[in-house]
């Protein structure tokens, strides 16, 4: 479980930023390995985070706004404890993946355009291709490769984490 | 080897081509007479390549942006062919498919590219469907409205902000159908470090960027029994007002648009190149005593809004050496509600100054809480230029027809140090014939220092009057400030007076003109100013005898108590975020 820090430690997260902005010579051309370091280090990108690799960089803030928001491995807001990935490649979607999706989400009660439950216990994302195609469709929840689901089965594996969530 | 390599020409269309330098393809293409259309390329930007209108087929290569490929000697290139002319149909539709059409309503209707554009090759249908929901409009700025239902993603406004500007307020966001021009982290354009010089929406082909009307306001202002409504009119407003009336860009039209003003109801109207000779003589006395003192040098100007507040967001330290003079728009808006009230005997709530500006940054300026007195604001409100001439024609007014009017007394009366104020290096030079004077204590034979003047970005000019050398540098687009401010900073570069211009070629470059493509338009519009400071009767401001008046009766000695709380202002740190510095009592 990657620790994330507490908010108002503002010493320490200077700290840290410093650290990693130190590890990159602070270049503006590594922008991207820099904003991976933040990442691991915060399971996402903080505004003020970006904010201040944006002035030690000297790029503009909405630059680095922009890189942050082109791969969708970064995000910008806080993932969940849990991070459910449904792979939507080709083999998954003609294997019905869409119904597990809209499945989960119901259970979970997200809204439109919402991924992160409001108790930021499960965020629900879509991948392109996990290539594991022979298992289609695949559902991970956190790093575990579930094959052949059905909604009924995904849905049974988001009760048992949260099974394991009441009784620790 | 080919023939054709000794004569560096190649062929568009059957037609043989010089090649003399160009930049790339496209720029030969356009010499040879075609426009091709474009929305992405600028010829003061990098290359894009996005829009994809400028394709050509190249023999031997296939479909090519022209663009972005080099021109080369024995070059075959056809710019119409069945096959290019369905590509670029499809691109104009797949573009007005995700385009909000409201075109009637829309800030750049008839002025717009991608009408034009659309015109032009004939698209009377769209095939596609949207793909986008409605977006809300950003209208956090006080100087620009933010449509993202009308960008096409040319990313000139991303080029000229980051490539010009060196800001980047707003850049590229998220990516494939998703993909959007915004500020960092979605924010309004209103909360982040848009310094408001408006040249994204200069350079929009479309209405996605467009200044923030405040027409609506002054109407209601000028339909009101109770008020009285006073203008004041920027010098760089007169050379391109016109061009709306299709007069030529440089015509100077005072007297019409003097008239224009009276009749839509304005009581007075005053001009801003007044104010600029009473900043004249503030900002080289200031000079001249910093000089004398050698403190805080080298003095930078502060009339550009834009530049002002660059610097208070990335050269706070150097912010002591910002001019504290007022910008002439607010030296004339803090005269009139200083003195008017008692002159024409009204309540100061019911005078409401309106100045008519070339600038988008005005607004905000207008809008600073410091240039404000029990709540009312110095300048009520701020047209541009295009803004007054939609007013003009809303009134019904043919401009071209107007009788000559001239301009009210005393606030109306300039020299022609005012009136170059417009002009980057007018600033420079209008202080010099001012400074000049005051060190050797002789009159100035001519006034006219050609030192100054010019195109480029960046200008320097050495001159011994006596015994003090003056050292002046004159710049325009805060890309080139910000160059120059680190050189100051680091003390690499000795000088006594900066001069900074946020817009290309200074206010007549400004957001709030009308609409126009490259530079040849404000080329001539300077050319306008230039010449009616040849025009005018009095080329020094220390000799506008209104300026004079106004010190006796108001203001009391140049430098002096009343002028400091009239016509000087204060500046703001807005650095951000607070320098990464470790914190005091850091737990670490």
């Amino acid at each position: 479980m990657t620790h994330t820090p507490k908010p108002d430690c503002a010493g320490r997260r200077l700290t840290k930023i410093r650290d990693i902005l130190d590890r990159h010579g602070r270049r503006a051309s590594r922008l991207v390995p820099i904003l991976q370091a933040v990442q691991e280090e915060y399971r996402y990108l903080p505004r003020e985070v970006l904010t201040e690799v944006a002035a030690a960089l000297e790029v503009s803030p909405a630059r680095v706004f922009g890189v942050a928001t082109f791969y969708s491995h970064f995000a910008i807001e806080p993932k969940g404890k849990h991070l459910v990935k449904l792979c939507d490649g080709t083999a998954c979607h003609v294997k019905d993946s869409i119904p597990i999706l809209e499945a989960i989400r119901r259970r979970l009660g997200l809204k439109a355009g919402q991924r992160t439950t409001s108790d930021r216990l499960f965020t629900v994302e879509t991948v392109a291709c996990l290539g594991a195609c022979g298992l289609a469709p695949v559902v991970v929840v956190d790093d575990q490769v579930h094959g052949q689901m059905t909604p009924e089965s995904a849905v049974q594996l988001i009760e048992d984490v949260l099974a394991r969530e009441v009784a620790p | 080897m080919n023939q054709n390599v000794t004569t560096r020409s190649l062929n568009v269309d059957g037609r043989e081509v010089p090649i003399n330098g160009e930049r790339n393809l496209l720029e030969v293409i356009r010499k040879a007479g075609i426009d091709l259309p474009t929305f992405c390329y600028h010829s003061d930007l990098s290359v894009y390549g996005a829009c994809r209108l400028c394709l050509v087929e190249i023999e031997g290569r296939g479909i090519q942006g022209a663009c972005s490929t080099p021109a080369e000697p024995g070059m075959k290139v056809r710019t119409q062919t069945a096959e290019i002319r369905e590509i670029r149909q499809i691109a104009i539709e797949l573009l007005l498919a995700n385009h909000n059409q409201q075109c009637p309503t829309c800030p750049k209707n008839t002025a717009c590219q991608l009408q034009d554009v659309a015109r032009k090759l004939g698209i009377r249908k769209v095939r596609f469907k949207p793909l986008h929901e409605p977006e809300p409009l950003d209208e956090t700025s006080v100087s620009l409205v933010r449509d993202p239902g009308k960008c096409v993603l040319c990313g000139d406004c991303v080029r000229f902000c980051a490539e010009i500007q060196g800001i980047g307020a707003i850049d590229f966001a998220f990516r494939g159908h998703d993909a959007a021009v915004l500020p960092a982290f979605g924010l309004g354009l209103g909360e982040g470090e848009c310094v408001n010089c408006g040249q994204c929406a200069a350079v929009c082909p479309t209405g996605a960027l467009s200044p923030r009307p405040e027409v609506d306001a002054v109407w209601q202002a000028l339909h009101d029994p109770a008020k009285t409504v006073v203008a004041q009119v920027a010098p760089a407003v007169r050379v391109a007002l016109g061009e709306i009336f299709g007069l030529p860009p440089g015509t100077v039209s005072s007297s019409q648009l003097v008239t224009a003003l009276r009749r839509l109801g304005v009581a007075k109207v005053y001009d801003t190149a007044f104010s600029a000779d009473l900043t004249v003589v503030e900002e080289a006395h200031e000079f001249l005593q910093r000089k004398a003192s050698g403190q805080r040098l080298p003095q930078f100007t502060s009339c550009c809004p834009a530049w002002v507040k660059f610097a208070e967001q990335y050269f706070p330290d150097l912010l002591p050496n910002l001019s504290s003079c007022k910008s002439p728009q607010q030296m004339l808006g803090a005269l009139c509600k200083a003195i008017l009230p008692a002159e024409l005997g009204i309540p100061r709530r019911d005078l409401v100054v309106v100045s008519i500006m070339p600038c988008t940054a005005k607004k905000f300026e207008a809008k600073r809480p410091e240039f404000a007195r029990d709540g009312l604001p110095d300048v009520d409100h701020v047209l541009t230029t295009q803004e007054l001439g939609r007013m003009i024609e809303e009134a019904g007014l043919r401009f071209a027809d107007l009788e000559p009017g001239s301009f009210d007394l005393p606030l109306g009366f300039k020299t022609g140090a005012g009136i170059i104020f417009g002009n980057s290096g007018g600033v420079s030079e209008a202080v010099l014939r001012c400074a000049v004077e005051k060190l050797t204590g002789q009159s100035l034979a001519n006034p006219d220092f050609y030192q100054v003047r010019g195109e480029a970005g960046v200008r320097f000019a050495d001159l011994s009057v006596h015994d003090t050398r003056l050292r002046l540098a004159v710049v325009h687009g805060l890309k080139n400030a910000r160059i120059l401010a680190e050189k100051v900073r680091r003390g690499e570069h000795a000088l006594d007076l900066i001069e900074v211009m946020a817009c290309p070629g200074g206010c007549v470059g400004g957001a709030g003109q009308p609409v126009s493509r490259g530079a040849a338009a404000r080329q001539s519009r300077a050319r306008g100013l230039y010449d009616a400071d040849k025009h005018l009767e009095l080329h020094k401001s220390q000799e506008n005898p209104f300026v004079t008046g106004c010190y006796q009766r108001h203001l009391g000695e140049v430098g002096g108590h009343e002028a400091h709380q009239l016509l000087h202002t204060r500046y703001e740190n807005r650095r951000s975020p607070a320098p990464s510095e470790p914190p005091a009592h850091g737990t670490l």
